[in-house]
């Protein structure tokens, strides 16, 4: 597997586990017909883009920003507000789109530009006020953002589910609207991870990498850090706005708790990390790995463990916590767990074995 | 280099005069009352995490947790007394809610050694280890709680005697608050002698402005921080404790919306420094309450404009600390 | 006692994905003064920083006073009997001269011989002995700093170019208190670039370059060779000049 940029899994086994994801999500619609499957394929193609983004900023530089939600809800946002107020349709989602990710590149950036002259570690606490601030403004903006209860709107006909491609089914299954777009979405999303793969993986990437190694040396070459970093920050605040337009486009509703919520930022953030930050591969496994967590490991610690919850003494102790609500917790295991033992996560481990 | 001046610290006076032609008297005194008191709980919280940050250059994102978990055992604590905190009598109240804060010191003061241990020590150095595996800490300490406490909100009554209020020049002062008041600055005068007056305050000083140096002159640095770590834990409980008993709610969500209160105020204090973070917390608390008066629908963004405010005219706070 | 009190075999040190020190032999005899010399970034400070344990060696075997202290932490070191004056004088700024004294005591109380003492050799640090020390010159800083390993008995006194940047009359001070000290029985190892005050306070010398020692011996043996001087002089001096 060679796409564009040269860059490769590094390993046979996230080269497998990655073509797998690929295949799986486009077969997903005729393998597993079904709004809800459709919601999840969606979802994992938008959090893969979502924390590729993240991990330009994380993985190639080095920062850890926890503003990054601020930059999906733009690009939700600029999608959700025309189409709300009923201003056409494809021009809608196209210009609110585009006037998103620049929106959010230049927030990005200028936040950056503005804190990264402090220590870094300033810099992490300075996005957790803003992105608090950010959602202040959506929540308490009711004019424009629709407040708590966010923004519902249509989509141009051919995107809704009443709207028919093909008169007849298609290997059994309905080819309607929203299989668009859920192709749609697909293929975008697609396309923008490969444009950040061919992105990290030029002589641009390979400054930012050398600055993650090393700020003092990469600055005394040459190269101005500050500059570079808010280039990055940038990048990935753009490309967080267009996974948000995608997010709009699949809900079809957007809202502060939607896009704008503290756990989304921890998803993401788990997403890099586990998956293994730095090499964008590994947070698109990560992403899809979240997100099925969020589905699937509910049902299974709902399923699994009566028979533990009946067990004598350590019953009542170990029940709250095998409890369908506490998955999380056993993410956050998993999370500090990699963090100590593979920090290079799921992707760089394997690449740090091929190369032992 | 010159010793640090003190004169930044005069905003904080300064803030509150010139609130003063905003309103009337009597409301600039209950609005100056509440936002000290709001500072010295804010304090409470904050103190520990600038502490443990200047001593081991570690920035604890799950410091939070010890809010919210000093809330929920405050609010156990208060229910099984509920005898004593619905009587109406002035010992058996503040006897209760002594217990509440004790308790929440003692549970958080033992989870901070617990957490120290497991996820803190082995990422001293990486800031971004540090960072992704506290807020792991977090995740886990959050859920734990959900565990423990379940979702839904829980309530929590003020015990009788501390329920009203009492009227100082024509202006009413909310008893709770006075309590509040009396219990945050005890522990910060107790804290300031500690620092100031014993040897394990002196090395503390001076292992925030020199690590190596202290242990360079035989000093375990490591057992000093142990200890500074688990005493911010406590200081945190009990900061979550007061706050939950004067909020009467009590959801798991505390944690999370007190940590960025927490970090604007040792931003603003400067990173290290107690002093700082004691006029930080006081001047968030002001200008919270001020600016909640005048003009509610701006409260909610007021803490972090200031923030920004402070850092544009001293980009590293208030009182920063030299390191050296 | 038998032996060096500090020797360190074939020690190498990592910084980072930096080596600064290639193998590094040397011995401080006891009750003697060792001078070590060199041009900077000879590695004569990363070799003081790992005799504390503050960078750890890679590889090779530090003894002090028979005892392996290759792989013990820093205060543990400390508590050995070694006082330490760094490069950067680890001067507690925010403390006052006096708290930054106390630091220096065991257990927080002076012995008054020695405080004395210190205050005669330092009368400035008297007068401002409650000011903080941040308030000090760099040369009062640097009296502090030496005035603190002087204050309770020591087996080795390392110290880390203390003259550096200082006005002569505070050298002349210095050099009268390491002589004390050496008269005292201290063993003093000292890195400096000034070769008049190793000259007039050393007994032994080292002279390292590029992470080794390369030359070792009696000090009077290297006053009388002003060829060996020329070639380790000017290791030591090409670099300021």
């Amino acid at each position: 597997m060679k796409p564009l940029s040269g860059d490769r899994p590094g390993h046979p086994a996230a080269t497998a586990l990655i073509l797998l994801l690929l295949a799986a999500l486009v077969a997903l619609p005729f393998v597993l017909p079904g709004a809800r499957a459709m919601g999840t394929g969606g979802r994992i193609a938008i959090f893969v883009v979502l924390a590729a983004s993240y991990d330009i900023l994380l993985g190639y530089t080095g920062i850890v920003s926890f503003a990054h939600t601020v930059f999906f809800a733009i690009g939700a946002y600029a999608v959700a507000i025309p189409l709300a107020r009923g201003w056409g349709g494809w021009e809608s989602i196209l210009l609110g789109t585009l006037a998103g990710a620049v929106c959010a590149a230049t927030l990005s950036a200028a936040i950056a530009l503005l804190s990264l002259r402090v220590r870094a570690i300033f810099f992490s606490m300075v996005t957790l006020a803003a992105a608090s601030l950010a959602q202040l403004l959506a929540s308490q903006m009711r004019d424009v953002t629709g407040g708590e209860d966010g923004i519902t709107f249509a989509l141009p006909p051919a995107l809704t589910p009443a709207f028919r491609l093909l008169a007849e089914p298609l290997f059994g299954t309905r080819v309607d609207g929203r299989m668009l777009t859920y192709y749609l979405i697909l293929a975008v999303a697609l396309i923008l991870f490969l444009a950040m793969l061919r992105i990290v993986n030029s002589p641009f990437g390979r400054v930012l990498q050398a600055i993650r190694e090393n700020a003092f040396r990469a600055e005394a070459l040459g190269y101005r850090v500050v500059t570079y970093r808010a280039l990055a920050s940038g990048l990935a605040g753009g490309f967080a706005a267009l996974a948000g337009s995608l997010f709009a486009l699949q809900l079809r509703y957007v809202g502060p708790d939607s896009v704008l919520s503290f756990d989304i930022m921890v998803d993401i953030l788990l997403m890099v990390v586990i998956g293994g930050m730095g090499t964008l591969f590994g947070p698109a496994l990560g992403a899809a790995l979240i997100v099925m967590c969020h589905t699937y490991l509910q049902l299974a610690l709902q399923s699994m463990p009566q028979t533990v919850r009946d067990l004598p003494l350590i019953g009542p102790l170990v029940g709250p916590l095998l409890a369908p609500d506490r998955w999380l917790l056993w993410l956050g295991v998993l999370f500090v767990a990699i963090v100590y033992a593979f920090p290079a996560g799921i992707v760089g481990t394997l690449r740090q074995r091929r190369r032992a | 280099m010159k010793p640090p001046s003190w004169s930044p610290v005069l905003i904080v006076p300064l803030l509150a005069l010139a609130a003063l032609p905003a309103m009337a008297g009597a409301t600039w005194i209950t609005l100056t009352v509440a936002g000290v008191t709001m500072g010295v709980m804010l304090f409470l919280m904050a103190s520990g995490l600038t502490l443990v940050f200047g001593l081991m250059d570690v920035l604890n994102f799950a410091h939070g947790a010890f809010v919210t978990l000093g809330a929920f055992v405050a609010v156990s604590v208060m229910g099984a007394l509920a005898g004593q905190a619905e009587a109406a009598s002035w010992g058996a109240n503040l006897a209760a809610l002594g217990a509440a804060a004790a308790a929440a010191a003692a549970a958080c003061g033992a989870v901070g050694w617990v957490f120290e241990r497991v996820i803190v020590r082995r990422v001293y150095g990486s800031h971004l280890r540090q960072i992704l595996i506290t807020v792991g800490g977090l995740i886990i300490a959050q859920q734990l709680i959900l565990a423990g406490w379940g979702a839904a909100p829980l309530h929590v009554g003020k015990p009788l005697m501390l329920r009203g209020s009492i009227s100082l020049a024509g202006a009413a002062i909310e008893t709770y608050r006075l309590a509040a008041l009396a219990v945050g600055l005890v522990l910060f005068a107790l804290m300031l002698g500690v620092l100031n007056r014993t040897r394990v305050g002196l090395l503390v000083r001076a292992g925030v402005e020199n690590r190596e140096m202290v242990e360079a002159l035989g000093f375990r640095i490591r057992r000093l921080f142990v200890g500074v770590f688990v005493a911010g834990a406590a200081l945190a409980g009990v900061g979550g404790a007061m706050w939950a008993v004067y909020q009467e709610t009590v959801t798991v969500a505390i944690g999370a919306e007190m940590t960025i209160l927490v970090f604007i105020v040792v931003i603003i204090g400067g990173l290290g420094s107690v002093g700082g973070c004691f006029a930080g917390a006081i001047l968030v608390g002001l200008a919270a309450n001020y600016v909640g008066f005048l003009a509610p629908r701006l409260a909610l963004g007021t803490n972090i404009a200031l923030m920004v405010a402070i850092l544009l005219w001293r980009p590293r706070g208030l009182l920063p600390v030299s390191k050296s | 006692m038998t032996g060096p009190l500090l020797r360190l075999s074939g020690v190498q040190t990592h910084i980072g994905r930096y080596h600064i020190l290639h193998g590094v032999d040397l011995e401080v005899p006891e009750g003697r003064t060792t001078v070590l010399l060199g041009r900077n970034g000879a590695g004569k400070t990363t070799t003081l920083r790992t005799i504390m344990g503050l960078w750890r060696a890679s590889a090779g075997a530090l003894q002090f006073g028979g005892r392996d202290i290759t792989r013990m932490e820093t205060p543990d070191i400390a508590r050995l009997g070694i006082a330490y004056v760094p490069e950067t004088m680890g001067v507690f700024t925010q403390l006052t001269v006096r708290e930054n004294f106390l630091l220096a005591t065991a257990g927080g109380r002076f012995d008054q011989r020695r405080l004395q003492g210190v205050f005669g050799l330092f009368p400035i640090l008297e007068q401002k002995f409650d000011q903080t020390a941040g308030g000090l010159s760099g040369g009062q800083k640097q009296m502090l700093a030496v005035a603190r390993a002087m204050l309770e008995p020591c087996r080795l006194m390392i110290v880390d170019e203390p003259t550096k940047g200082l006005a002569p009359s505070i050298i002349t001070t210095l050099i009268e208190a390491f002589r004390l000290l050496a008269d005292a029985g201290t063993t003093i190892l000292l890195v400096e670039q000034n070769f008049h005050l190793a000259r007039s306070v050393g007994d032994g010398v080292a002279a390292m370059d590029d992470g080794r020692v390369v030359h070792a011996g009696r000090m009077a043996d290297l006053a009388a060779d002003e060829a060996l001087q020329a070639r380790l002089l000017g290791l030591s001096l090409a670099a300021h000049q």
